[in-house]
């Protein structure tokens, strides 16, 4: 088996009494979609924060790519190659799709400290930020600034914006939700296709997309992780069934 | 676009028309007035790369208006009386030269910010308003207390600073040098504002989470935008004591500080040429104003007031409307 590229190892961390991650170990390996699933207040988006950078665990630690990362900010995490996108959107809200794009590009390839050049007409940095739109489906609001999109368009730019990052992984943060039916398709067949350019570390509402796409399930249920396996162990498993599956996707 | 153009182009003709005019007729007050506007105008672009750009709310603006007062201040003083400004451990001598005053103006500024914002940028909301605050406060009471150069009462430098091939004290030949440099500096804003820097910064203003998560740290593009915001209005601030020939610790002072802010807020915060159009209203309520009442701060005040509640984008935003995406 190959080295997991993200390594989670014995990550902890309460809120006062409350223990929003529970001794978690989770990876994520080359060419997969690892899905990880749970009842809302779970601790999902909680664990999330703490790969990504923005929350330090109380104890364990996070490798990535072989090195220790515990310890560093959210953007070194960003350089060293974690392309995330937000379960609320976080975007640049008086911005255009476009400028976000291209904000992405920039912050990617780094020369951030420049002060005459147009950012805007800089033929590289366009070039990556309307590919990643088109990826995403949204190359005809190019001018429409965030803050008129629908919510749907926000996860789509999410994604666009960490696509122009060329990351070594993906973690995501239910890019599908208010995406509606349509959206919703057209993402699953784009990630389907994405996980071969970096794995994908998926939190996702949605069973059948999960049951569809996912190499790997992780049942996260009060901060802890009470079972990992391929789609057709977690399915068949009894107590993932009681603890969760069988209160039938509250979502 | 189209209104935010000519709105810009019509504030630079009247600020070179009105003071040519005042030349033609022999009014040599009202174009020091038109300089003034102009002074004030370059102090608010640089408050406005932080405040609009950056969306960092300082209001101790007058320690860089104020430090590029004393370096004007300071220099001239031991050029005119043939002293050291410094004899150990380097031999540091007074000059009358503009463009040397200029850059040491800006450099010192540049390092002040620097200093006040490593400190102050860790903090934000009314923790930075305050503590910016209190460095300009602080820098206030020490030229208060500094009789070297004048302490309370100030000082004064008969002979305007030289500048090569021009005589400085001819008002027009004057406003030639301020109105030259408002362009430069108009020019760098503009620029920066579309550039990598100012699309990073401006994000960053918005959404910190999301520039962190495209692998950059706000702290430094904060830090970077406070240096140049306050090397501008240092840059304002010699340009202000040679317009006066006169500095005094007024220029440090939260008043000075105040008012770099109303430019800003007047004209329209986050506009390049919003500060232009804010001190260019102030000169003229002053004048207006002022010419009313003694008490036109109330006036200033109300007018303020009115801005904030009910036309948040200033001048800029009312004329111009909304800020169009620049591609
Ligand atoms: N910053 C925080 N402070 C206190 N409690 C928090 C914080 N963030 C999350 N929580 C709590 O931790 C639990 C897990 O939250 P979260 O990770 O958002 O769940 P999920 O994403 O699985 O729905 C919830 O009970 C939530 O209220
Ligand atoms: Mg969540």
């Amino acid at each position: 088996m190959t080295e997991p590229i993200l390594d989670i190892r014995g990550i902890s961390k309460s809120f006062g009494a409350l223990r929003a991650s529970n001794n978690i170990n989770i990876d994520l390996r080359a060419g997969e979609i690892h899905a990880l699933i749970g009842p809302n207040g779970a601790g999902k988006s909680t664990l999330i924060k703490q790969i990504a950078g923005g929350l330090r665990p109380d104890t364990g630690s996070v490798h990535f790519d072989g090195q220790d990362i515990t310890a560093l900010s959210t953007a070194a995490r960003a350089r060293l190659g974690m392309g995330r996108t937000f379960q609320i959107s976080s975007l640049a809200m008086e911005y255009t799709v476009l400028q976000n794009a291209v904000l992405g590009a920039l912050g990617h390839r780094g020369d951030v400290f420049r002060f005459f050049r147009p950012v805007m007409k800089d033929a590289g940095l366009l070039a990556t930020a309307r590919a990643s739109l088109e990826q995403v489906g949204l190359e005809e609001f190019h001018d429409a600034r965030v803050s008129e999109l629908s919510h749907g368009q926000r996860r789509q730019l999410e994604v666009a914006v960490a696509l122009t990052l060329s990351p070594k992984v993906f973690l995501m943060d239910e890019p599908m939700a208010g995406l509606g039916a349509e959206g919703s398709h057209r993402l699953m067949g784009f990630l389907d296709q994405l996980r071969h350019k970096a794995p994908i570390l998926l939190v996702e509402h949605d069973m059948d997309a999960v049951f569809t796409l996912a190499d790997r399930i992780s049942v996260l249920v009060y901060g802890g992780i009470i079972a990992t396996g391929p789609v057709e162990d977690i399915r068949g498993n009894p107590i993932v069934q009681s603890a969760y599956l069988g209160e039938e996707t509250a979502a | 676009m189209r209104k935010e153009f000519f709105l810009n182009a019509a504030l630079l003709g009247v600020l070179l028309a009105f003071p040519l005019w005042a030349w033609s007729v022999d009014e040599p007050y009202l174009i020091t007035l038109a300089t003034r506007a102009i002074v004030f105008a370059i102090a608010g672009i640089g408050l406005n790369f932080a405040l609009g750009f950056g969306g960092l709310v300082s209001l101790g603006h007058a320690a860089f208006f104020g430090l590029g007062g004393y370096v004007m201040g300071v220099l001239a003083f031991h050029a005119q009386t043939y002293t050291p400004v410094m004899g150990w451990p380097l031999v540091i001598n007074g000059t009358k030269s503009m463009p040397t005053i200029w850059l040491i103006a800006i450099a010192l500024s540049a390092l002040l910010a620097v200093g006040i914002g490593a400190l102050s940028l860790r903090t934000s909301g009314v923790y930075f308003i305050m503590i910016t605050l209190a460095f300009a406060q602080m820098l206030y009471y020490f030229t208060i207390s500094w009789p070297t150069y004048g302490g309370e009462d100030g000082l004064s430098i008969y002979v305007r600073n030289g500048f090569p091939g021009l005589n400085t004290m001819d008002p027009i030949q004057f406003f030639a040098i301020c109105y030259a440099i408002l362009l430069i500096v108009l020019a760098f804003v503009f620029a920066a504002s579309r550039s990598p820097f100012g699309l990073a910064l401006g994000a960053s203003r918005q959404n910190e989470e999301r520039i962190q998560a495209v692998g950059q740290v706000p702290f430094r593009l904060y830090l970077t935008a406070f240096a140049i915001s306050g090397a501008i209005t240092g840059l304002a601030g010699a340009l202000f004591a040679d317009l006066n020939r006169f500095i005094s610790p007024t220029m440090f002072s939260w008043q000075t500080s105040g008012e770099i802010m109303i430019f800003v807020i007047l004209g329209g915060v986050g506009r390049v040429f919003g500060p232009v159009a804010g001190a260019v209203l102030f000169i003229l309520l002053e004048h207006t104003l002022g010419g009313l009442s003694e008490f036109w701060h109330i006036y200033l005040g109300a007018i303020l007031l009115g801005v904030v509640l009910f036309a948040r984008g200033g001048l800029y935003g009312m004329v111009a409307g909304r800020e169009v995406a620049h591609d």
